[in-house]
């Protein structure tokens, strides 16, 4: 079963090859829950939002922008 | 004389560390750093330019930059391109087995890679590309170049390749058909000899493990979340000192009810990227803040009061799966339901 994980990096393409199967495409490789607050809700509204949605293996979502 | 072009990440190329790391594209006169090296082996070939390109800058704008490179590649009218040796390297690695198989798809010339085998540069490929393979590290420099110089030097001359093991590149996944000089009896038995000895080797690569999705959180509102990171977030001063490349482990902190990672009590020491920005606000790589609200506001249940860390730079396939089933059998333990894992 495992424990529903989603992964937040700027580097999508590397998570879908290693198998991550729930992936958020975070802004920058230094900071991937963005640089100040606004920004990291809607990462983490978005990255949530992928933990209560059904998915196929290796799926990619983005965040919308502000 | 061939004409080839070598690509090469900012660090190789001289531009700058990890501080360098979004530069964008720049194409460089002849043979730079380790193409130097690789120049002097090559025989027939010259490499006519070097393009580079910041690491971080390709992770993040990965078709730009290969437009880009595209671009300044086509004007050098090359007939092979050559592409690192990126090592373990994951960001450089994946830079370079994308403008290799880009040239070759869309110049239609020969191109080459070099790098690790768990590389995940080498999935990009995905067989597409010719990849010298590497240490894990720079230390094996001296004995990638040469090797990387017969590959270029059989790809541009075609002439056919032996098998990976013995030209020193990594499988694709080609199965070819080879006459031998003993018939199946004698072979299978010299293979049960070999293996009773104690040789085991297999032309079959490992591979990812792949696990289907879980199946999605039911309520986040009732739900226990956990914050896991590889992105090297510890304690000020790295109490329990974990490596900033190739960690042997994964550690574990408690958050003792703290709102947010505080600057100057949070740091990361990760060896694989510019830390300036992290340690400014360590919520940039574990979103504390953030969700320490969004748990006041009824969004998610309750937050588990431990965050896992460990450093994902240049670790061993077999030591990252260790660590995730080791983390997970405790956010299991724990009753965990949910996990924001952050990855730089």
């Amino acid at each position: 079963m495992g424990v529903p994980t989603v992964f937040v990096t700027s580097l999508p393409t590397i998570a879908t090859m290693v198998g991550a199967n729930r992936i958020v495409r975070g802004p920058a490789i230094t900071h991937p829950f963005g640089l100040d607050e606004a920004e990291r809700r809607r990462i983490v509204e978005r990255a949530l939002e992928m933990l209560e949605t059904e998915v196929e293996p290796t799926t990619v979502w983005e965040v919308d922008p502000a | 004389m061939v004409r080839a072009v070598h690509y090469l990440n900012q660090f190789f190329a001289g531009l700058g560390g990890e501080e360098a790391a979004g530069t964008p594209p720049t194409r460089l006169d002849g043979p730079v750093g380790p193409g130097r090296g690789l120049a002097a082996e090559l025989d027939g070939i010259e490499v006519v330019a070097t393009l580079a390109c910041g690491d971080d800058y390709f992770g993040e704008h990965e078709e730009e930059a290969l437009a880009r490179l595209l671009d300044f590649l086509e004007a050098e009218r090359p007939e092979l391109l050559v592409a690192g040796p990126a090592f373990g390297s994951g960001r450089y690695g994946l830079a370079c087995a994308r403008i290799s198989r880009t040239a070759s798809e869309r110049l239609g010339i020969p191109a080459l890679a070099a790098m690790h085998e768990e590389n995940p540069g080498v999935a990009v490929a995905n067989g597409a590309v010719l990849i010298a393979a590497t240490a894990g590290n720079v230390a094996g420099m001296r004995e990638a170049l040469p090797r990387m110089a017969r590959l270029a030097e059989a790809l541009v001359s075609g002439r056919a390749l032996g098998p990976p093991a013995q030209e020193g590149y990594l499988p694709r996944g080609f199965r070819r058909n080879e006459l031998a000089e003993k018939p199946g009896a004698e072979r299978a038995l010299d293979l049960l000899l070999a293996k009773l000895a104690g040789d085991v080797g297999s032309e079959v690569a490992g591979g990812f493990d792949r696990v289907p999705p879980p199946p999605p959180v039911g309520d986040l509102s009732r739900a226990l979340v956990a914050l896991v990171t590889e992105a090297g977030c510890v304690p000020q001063g790295n109490p329990d000192r974990l490596p900033t490349i190739r960690a042997r482990g994964w550690l574990r902190y408690e958050l003792g009810g703290a709102p947010r990672l505080e600057p100057g009590r949070y740091e990361s020491v990760h060896g694989g990227f510019d830390v300036s920005l992290a340690n400014e606000d360590p919520n940039r790589l574990v979103p504390l803040d953030t969700v320490r609200t969004l748990v006041a506001e009824g969004r998610l249940g309750r937050l588990h009061d431990v965050y896992y860390t460990t450093t994902g730079n240049g670790t061993p396939v077999a030591a990252a799966t260790r660590f995730g089933r080791e983390i997970a059998a405790e956010l299991t333990d724990a009753g965990v339901e949910a996990v924001l894992l952050s990855g730089t």
